[in-house]
């Protein structure tokens, strides 16, 4: 049996990879909750960009909170509410793994229901310790970066902005293809050339890393593939 | 002469500086306006002055405009600003006409620089008002809160409310600042600026220089409160902590560092008090320094091996910003914005009591190589987070959003 290998496109068929790069800024929501009931009723009916910011957003504003944590509800349960366990069931839940915010959002509800059905008292939180939705708006902006190269992109990477790495790395999971980064899809159009440089990327974790580390780990690994340092 | 983009490159690594180039180019031409009260001293000038030339820098024309007051506007706006902070504080309508008069005469002389604006940020409640003499604007208004509004005296927050309600956003510095309002209330942290003269590198000879003049031994280890001497930065507290960790320690010293207390009554008396808890003892330097003495007390910082901020009430506590900036883990207080700052043992400790700030001084003291890599974090955590860098993205990105004049949650460019 002959292994048949995909011919890969004519390097200058293929389009040049552009760099984006995003900025976010967070805006209050006004909803403030002090316990876990309030917590579950406002979840309910929250803007799903709320979600979106207390999960991913949060990567591009100044981070306040305890690295711990990935997402400021597991913080909330942990520093606010004082209750370890539900921070940990918090903590643990991977956002990758739904399809949509719908999904993302159930989930907590559910976690937190449970926790609410173990609870002889509903966890509260001081005055000072409220839960504050927030919200966000991304501006998305093209900067005068373009590549045709994938040798050349990965010179670029270690000097991404972290909104390039935002944007093109976690942010590109929501557009179609759903849950592929834009780096990725762009070396899948390579007919197999560079599927050993996407296995690779596929490794990095989008979530529990920060960005400046995904920023490393991706350098380093277009390094170690093409062999020259960035 | 005006720092550069250039220049916080060094710092920060081209990419920072690049991606405010890029965002800014839709921004190029478009006239902004700030206005607040005051155009030295106090953080909100502190802020202006930096970041007015590297928004002209970058292509927007940005102008910074000052009101005017006399005395009994001055002690209306105080008296808001203690409200607001939540003290009760009744003014009477004197004064509140004063302040709307001042108002007015203020807005006809700035009024053609605001009317033909494109964005127009008033910070503080001093011009509040502007924007009520303004019916045909042109431009966008933003209200920019500075101050901790989480449970301002609500006679005064009404009245103050009205003024602000008509405005296009409003920015605040934390979540918990934000309030019951029509429009969206943007969410902007505080920023220190690496290149001031209160946080730029020094050299060894001149830390030196600065514990030699007032007596540090800088062979023995240092812990550093900076704070002006008001009961809510617990500088007593601060006194007896060390007294606690000196047991365990005996060759520690305390070096208390603010300014500001000859013409506050109250700031007097506390000053006294720590006097007398000090007593005479030569490893306790408390240090009364006039509000320029930007380098000596970066000096100080640089110095000490931890630095206290053991507030009992904070706003945000850019002094704890500071510190965290020269490598330094901070003991902080588990109040307002230090919470937000300090993660127990990432960056320092979080403390409730001397006794606390005592144990945790203790542990750091035996524990150098934790002690060094929290200030590693702590340094990071400010460089990712807390730079006037970051402080003029925020306001870009605010002003891009605000002249696309959607409320969506993303704004494509180009």
């Amino acid at each position: 049996m002959t292994n048949k290998q995909p011919t890969p496109k004519p390097r200058e068929l293929n389009e040049p990879f552009k760099i984006k790069d995003c900025t976010l800024i967070a805006l209050a929501t006004g909803v403030r909750v002090h316990n876990l009931r309030e917590l579950r009723d406002k979840l309910e009916i929250i803007d799903s960009g709320s979600i979106y910011y207390h999960f991913w957003g949060s990567r591009l504003r100044a981070r306040f909170d305890d690295p711990e944590y990935n997402n400021d509800f597991a913080a909330w349960a942990r520093h606010g509410l004082h209750d370890w366990i539900l921070a940990e069931r918090l903590g643990t839940i991977d956002p990758t793994e739904f399809d949509n915010l719908k999904e993302l959002r159930q989930e907590i509800i559910e976690i937190i229901e449970q926790r609410l059905d173990e609870s002889e008292y509903v966890p509260w939180a001081k005055t000072d310790h409220q839960f504050a939705f927030a919200t966000s708006q991304i501006v998305v902006f093209n900067t005068s970066k373009h590549f045709k190269h994938p040798e050349a992109l990965g010179h670029l990477v270690p000097y991404l902005s972290i909104g390039s790495i935002f944007y093109h790395f976690i942010d590109a999971r929501r557009r179609a293809p759903l849950g592929v980064d834009d780096f990725s899809k762009w070396l899948m159009d390579f007919n197999g050339l560079h599927k050993d440089l996407v296995k690779e990327i596929a490794r990095v974790d989008p979530y529990f890393a920060t960005l400046t580390e995904i920023r490393s780990q991706l350098a380093q690994i277009f390094e170690s593939y093409f062999g020259v340092a960035a | 002469m005006s720092v550069t983009l250039q220049e916080y490159a060094k710092i920060t690594g081209d990419a920072v500086i690049d991606q405010l180039v890029q965002l800014s180019k839709t921004l190029k031409g478009k006239k902004v306006v700030h206005v607040n009260s005051t155009r030295v001293g106090g953080g909100v000038a502190e802020i202006l002055d930096k970041l007015v030339p590297l928004m002209n820098e970058l292509g927007i024309e940005t102008s910074w405009e000052v009101i005017n007051g006399d005395a009994p506007f001055y002690q209306c706006t105080k008296g808001f600003h203690n409200a607001l902070q939540g003290d009760t504080v009744e003014i009477p309508d004197t004064l509140l006409k004063v302040y709307e008069s001042t108002n007015q005469e203020n807005f006809k002389r700035l009024k053609p620089e605001l009317k033909d604006a494109d964005i127009v940020i008033i910070h503080d409640p001093q011009p509040a008002p502007f924007l009520s003499f303004c019916p045909g604007r042109k431009g966008k208004w933003v209200w920019r809160c500075h101050i901790d509004v989480s449970r301002p005296y609500r006679p005064v927050w009404k009245y103050l409310r009205n003024f602000v309600v008509g405005y296009d956003a409003s920015i605040f510095s934390l979540d918990v600042f934000s309030q019951r309002l029509p429009h969206p209330q943007y969410l902007i942290s505080p920023s220190i600026d690496p290149l001031s003269e209160k946080n730029i590198d020094l050299p060894q000879k001149e830390i030196v220089a600065t514990c030699h003049e007032h007596k540090i031994d800088m062979n023995r280890p240092l812990i550093t409160q900076v704070s002006r001497y008001d009961r809510f930065k617990d500088p007593i507290g601060v006194v007896h902590a060390f007294q606690l960790a000196r047991k365990f320690v005996p060759d520690l010293q305390l070096v208390l560092a603010g300014g500001g207390a000859t013409d506050d009554p109250e700031g007097e008396a506390v000053l006294n008090e720590v006097y007398a808890a000090a007593g005479d003892d030569k490893s306790i330097h408390v240090l009364l320094l006039p509000s320029d003495a930007h380098r000596t007390i970066n000096a100080l910082q640089r110095a000490s091996d931890i630095v206290l901020q053991k507030s009992i009430k904070e706003g945000f506590g850019l002094t704890v910003t500071e510190a965290m900036w020269k490598g330094k883990p901070v003991i902080g207080g588990n109040v307002g914005g230090i919470r937000l700052q300090v993660h127990n043992h990432h960056n320092g400790f979080l403390v409730d009591t001397p006794e606390g700030a005592a144990m945790r001084i203790r542990y750091l003291y035996f524990n150098r190589d934790i002690m060094a890599e929290m200030g590693k974090n702590a340094h990071r955590f400010v460089l990712e987070n807390f730079l006037i860098t970051r402080h003029l993205r925020e306001y870009l990105t605010l002003m891009v959003g605000l002249l696309h004049g959607n409320q969506s949650d993303r704004i494509e460019l180009g």
